[in-house]
């Protein structure tokens, strides 16, 4: 995947570079200031992430979002979900393991939806971008969308187990 | 010197904090530290190309142009792009809001720029590949076909959340964010 997307980045800045070397210049300029830009919030981040997760280990999550744990295990999953961050070759790999060690279904429906769609971690950084009060609501729509998601997964899912 | 270091707190304190950790809890300590420096590692493999794709659209790509597939008429076609650009993308989350800013200076709905941002999230293809490899794909595919009009529907709700004037802010205060970059 990472080469696919190094492979379009080069070959179209050799396309713009053979028509117009100004606006590659300047694009590479704002490519770089972008860059620049979100690096100080995300460095804090990755610690920020790192610290999370080395805390609430998997054990400690599927200890407490086991199959009877109902609506408390989703609810608990999607809040956990909203505050930790994980990138994705993580995150998969854990919910696959937290379904194996006992978790529900609607449970870790509910922490994979909120793990990728809410971040209260990057919320500071999101409000940046598209204010306070737009962020918010992006979020807190998307965790109750999380909530209801887990709920119906749970019911398709949940009869063939 | 000073700018740098004010703009850096965040990230000094966070460090300082980890790194205090591991006085009292030698396990947690370097556990943090070697799950950071995954997410460093993760997250500077695919910044760069993100960004590099970045500054070309933005330079390429006229706000006529931008506003006529995504703008407040661009109606179901501005959906349809908004999750391509979405699932076209790779890297986490927070690699998305710089792009959010390009969209927005191009006038493009605000609905489409959420829409953007959620599909950015959940229908990503990467996502969607890591997701198929580790839960199957009964699991991957019930969560598609939730999360596809949720995500639209997400974005109107968000919009319609939003006054008119607040959105009109958010549009201004990209404008500004630009000129200060």
């Amino acid at each position: 995947m990472e080469l696919i997307l190094y492979g379009s980045a080069l070959v179209l800045l050799l396309i713009s570079y053979s028509k117009d070397k100004e606006k590659t210049k300047k694009a590479l300029s704002k490519a770089w200031k972008s860059f620049e830009n979100i690096m100080p919030q995300f460095l804090g981040i990755i610690f920020i992430i790192g610290l999370t997760l080395a805390i609430l280990k998997p054990e400690v999550i599927s200890s407490i979002i086991g199959e009877s744990s109902g609506i408390f295990g989703v609810l608990f999953a999607s809040v956990v979900g909203a505050i930790t961050m994980m990138p994705t070759f993580v995150a998969f790999p854990t919910a696959d393991m937290l379904l194996k060690s006992g978790a529900g279904y609607p449970q870790v429906a509910a922490l994979v939806s909120t793990l990728t769609l809410v971040g209260v971690v990057t919320f500071a950084l999101e409000a940046k971008y598209i204010g306070k009060k737009a962020a918010f609501y992006r979020n807190f729509v998307a965790f109750l969308f999380s909530f209801i998601a887990a709920v119906i997964i749970g019911n398709v899912l949940g009869g063939g187990r | 010197m000073k700018r740098i270091l004010r703009r850096y707190t965040f990230a000094l304190c966070a460090f300082l904090i980890t790194t205090s950790v591991i006085l009292f809890n030698r396990e947690i300590g370097v556990r943090s530290f070697v799950i950071a420096g995954g997410a460093f590692k993760q997250m500077l493999g695919v910044l760069p190309p993100i960004m590099l794709l970045l500054g070309l659209m933005d330079e390429w790509i006229p706000r006529k142009t931008m506003m006529k597939y995504m703008g407040n008429d661009s109606g179901l076609m501005g959906i349809v792009f908004a999750i391509l650009i979405g699932s076209l993308a790779a890297g986490p989350m927070y690699a998305a809001f710089p792009f959010t800013l390009v969209l927005l200076r191009k006038g493009v709905k605000f609905s489409n720029i959420v829409i953007f941002m959620n599909a950015w999230c959940v229908t990503k293809i990467p996502t969607l590949v890591f997701e198929l490899t580790a839960l199957g794909y009964a699991f991957t595919v019930t969560r598609l076909l939730i999360n596809l009009p949720g995500i639209i529907l997400m974005g109107y709700l968000v919009e319609w959340l939003l006054s008119k004037d607040e959105i009109d802010k958010i549009y201004l205060d990209a404008e500004k964010m630009e000129q200060r970059a």
